[in-house]
């Protein structure tokens, strides 16, 4: 639905905005490249030459260190010149307007944009305003996606378990007003997954998921019976001033991992959460780090699929540019 | 207006004569003198007259009573001025709107009456009501003046969008203002459950992450001042319907015989939450483009008569406004110029017969706000429109008159359009396409 402005005429990555719509050759072309960069970058020496003289532009208008510095991390192993900007929203809000930010950018001469925005629609909208040679990749807009954690939460599933056409992943939690979950969900259908459990209280789903190909459950046990993956979500701990959730408690006694709960699920199941972990809320402390779980992993893979992305949009595209 | 000397008199000749008030469809000639219509008759009337209109294979009917349009003036003139929106308004048909109290500064004392008949006053071709705030400021916390108002000229009074403190605010505003004779001009959004969301709740604002508003927000609304009306038997006007349950219980407190009625926005007779698309902001509308069942049941209520008018809910921007994420863009279509050509889609559709429409776009709001309009008797006002209903043209930007070409519709092949207008016997509109 939301994929032609992000493809150009010959299918191949233009912009990355969101997983909906991605065709899944293109999906399994970048983990592959992720695969092959990460290999690649292995050793001693983690610089490749590919982007080299290309300017990316790490734009947030929402607070974000971890994120940012995976992208910078991942821009400069490329090679590219990186130039992070954290713009506040009262800034924006002085007279200046969001495509005055980009017109005003795009004359430094970037290449592509990492943005973050906490308006959903924020990525397609820069991607329409943005001149013909500038790339948008999406790092978070409200709601709506964060298509590099969707890549990497595959690839970190992939490396583990297998492709995921036979695997059954619950996602655990504020589903309602996660771009992760959202982006995950479709990424886990284009690669064919059947079995996708949104877990959570009501308030916490949104309407109509189910047409995006998850199953609800509202309890954690039948929820996560027969899972391969668990991905947890973190939950703002300011909820409960919305009325969603009577406290952190309840809701780390309804829908936490423990490890009365983790002991009950396949042996060989595994535990993944996109950061920051609330410890004690969705997940025990002593769990975040054991062995069945992927999320310092999910960190370093996060650098690899960001550098397949920026090498697919960039350098790519460098010969018929 | 500035010109008093008097208008030409007019003859139409030839056209199907539309009148909701006495129910006539039919060829007729209709003569205008004076401001008046001085003869609906099947013969060609006795007398000269200066201009002679061959209105062959056209509709003549009442000028259209928009009952919810947005004119920016004063407060937000960068977005439109009473001189802009005036003369679209003429070039749709239109020959009167009801302007809602949200100006800046709302419409809540005398003097903010005087200023905008004034403001109107001076740009004149246009009958311009306005409603008048229900509580001080709309702020939902006290009565504003409803007497002063009324006597200022308010044909009805309203909160607008802004919510009531509570609802005894709502029980004794309702009380007062029937006490006046004034209808109550309800927009049926509870506050808290839109919770400043943005698109209709479902699977579309899920998948594009945008805040949702239920279609409880609407409903919970429509019954809570249903039952006040139960209580209090005053008149309470539901303005821009937008799902089928909050049509359904219209319908039923009509049935029973409540003093209810309800409008609905032409756009939502033809746009589904779907057409958001990929975050299209000139979608982004309040309240949001629903479901096609709730379209369909609109469709229905506009058909049967329980939605007794369909308005532009005009509401036009500058570029600005829309040129954001779909969540921080500002809500609204620039509604009056799509007004009648979408209305004569519904004739296509089979939704209305001719009749019915110039029903829905004056005889029925005109009822709603008690002014004369409406009707095409001998001695009303000429206010009327003559329609070309086959005249197919594409809707674009730079042919708009109004200051906003905020619309969702630019690229739509529409069936026809108003070819002349004429406001108290006065043409303001005429197309000089060769025909």
């Amino acid at each position: 639905m939301t994929s032609s402005l992000q493809l150009d005429q010959h299918g191949r990555l233009r912009h990355l905005l969101t997983m909906d719509g991605l065709p899944r050759q293109l999906l399994t072309e970048i983990l592959d490249r992720a695969a092959h960069l990460a290999e690649a970058t292995s050793g001693a020496d983690k610089k490749l030459p590919n982007l080299r003289g290309r300017t990316i532009v790490n734009l947030f208008f929402e607070a974000s260190t971890r994120t940012r510095s995976t992208f910078e991390v991942a821009a400069k192993r490329l090679s590219a010149d990186v130039i992070n900007l954290q713009v506040s929203s009262s800034s924006t809000s002085k007279g200046e307007t969001l495509l005055d930010t980009l017109k005003t950018m795009e004359a430094m001469q970037a290449d592509l944009f990492v943005i973050r925005h906490d308006a959903s629609g924020a990525a397609h909208f820069f991607a329409e305003h943005a001149a013909p040679g500038v790339a948008i990749l999406n790092a978070g807009d409200g709601r709506h996606a964060h298509p590099t954690q969707g890549l990497l939460d595959l690839y970190t599933i992939r490396a583990h378990k297998g492709p995921p056409e036979n695997l059954s992943v619950a996602i655990v939690g504020d589903v309602l007003h996660s771009r992760v979950a959202r982006s995950d969900i479709h990424g886990l259908r284009i690669l064919g997954c059947k079995d996708i459990r949104v877990v959570a209280p009501p308030t916490l789903i949104p309407a109509g998921i189910e047409q995006m190909g998850a199953r609800v459950f509202h309890q954690l046990e039948p929820g996560l019976d027969g899972v391969d993956v668990v991905i947890l979500l973190r939950l703002q701990t300011e909820r409960m001033l919305g009325a969603f959730l009577p406290s952190l408690g309840e809701f780390h006694r309804d829908f936490g991992l423990t490890r009365e709960r983790l002991a009950k699920l396949k042996p060989d199941a595994v535990v993944m959460h996109p950061g920051p972990i609330n410890r004690g809320v969705e997940i025990a402390g002593e769990l975040a780090y054991s062995e069945r779980s992927l999320i310092l992993e999910q960190v370093a893979n996060g650098i690899s699929v960001r550098m397949a992305v920026m090498d697919m949009i960039l350098g790519d595209r460098g010969a018929s540019k | 207006m500035s010109d008093r000397r008097p208008a030409p008199s007019l003859l139409f000749e030839g056209a199907r004569v539309l009148d909701p008030a006495s129910g006539f469809d039919g060829s007729a000639f209709v003569a205008v003198r004076d401001g008046r219509i001085e003869a609906v008759a099947a013969t060609r009337p006795a007398g000269s007259f200066d201009q002679t209109i061959d209105a062959r294979g056209q509709w003549l009917m009442p000028g259209i009573v928009d009952i919810a349009a947005r004119f920016r003036e004063p407060g937000a003139s960068h977005k439109a001025t009473f001189a802009s929106e005036t003369r679209a308004a003429q070039s749709a048909g239109i020959t009167a709107v009801t302007i809602p109290p949200d100006t800046r500064p709302p419409i809540a004392t005398p003097a903010m009456v005087d200023r905008i008949h004034g403001i109107a006053d001076r740009v004149g071709g246009l009958d311009v009501h306005l409603l008048g705030a229900l509580t001080q400021d709309l702020a939902g916390e006290s009565l504003a003046e409803m007497s002063a108002l009324r006597q200022a000229g308010c044909v009805g009074v309203s909160n607008a969008a802004s919510g009531l403190r509570d609802s005894l605010v709502g029980r004794r505003a309702l009380d007062y203002a029937h006490g006046l004779g004034l209808t109550v001009h309800v927009f049926a959004q509870n506050p808290a459950l839109a919770n400043r969301g943005c698109a209709h709740e479902g699977p579309i604002a899920t998948r594009l992450g945008l805040a949702p508003i239920p279609v409880a927000a609407e409903v919970s609304a429509i019954r809570f001042w249903i039952s006040l009306v139960e209580d209090t038997g005053a008149a309470v006007h539901f303005g821009r319907l937008s799902t089928a349950r909050g049509v359904e219980m219209v319908g039923a407190a009509q049935k029973i015989g409540l003093p209810v009625s309800a409008d609905v926005a032409a756009h939502q007779l033809f746009l589904t939450t779907d057409d958001i698309g990929s975050f299209n902001a000139m979608c982004h509308v309040l309240p949001p483009l629903r479901s096609a069942e709730d379209r369909d049941a609109l469709r229905a209520g506009v058909m049967h008569g329980l939605i007794g008018t369909i308005c532009s809910d005009h509401q036009p921007h500058e570029p600005d406004a829309k040129i954001n994420p779909f969540p921080l863009t500002e809500p609204g279509i620039s509604g009056l110029e799509t007004l009648l050509p979408l209305g004569l889609v519904l004739v296509e559709d089979r939704i209305l017969t001719p009749l019915q429409l110039a029903e829905r776009l004056s005889l029925g709001p005109a009822r709603v706000l008690g002014v004369a309009a409406g009707s095409m008797a001998v001695g009303q006002r000429a206010n009327l429109v003559l329609v070309d209903p086959a005249q197919p043209f594409e809707l674009r930007g730079d042919q708009m008159l109004s200051a906003g070409r905020n619309t969702p519709f630019l690229g739509r092949k529409l069936p026809g359009r108003a070819s002349l207008t004429v406001h108290a016997g006065t043409i303001v509109h005429r197309i000089q396409a060769p025909r």
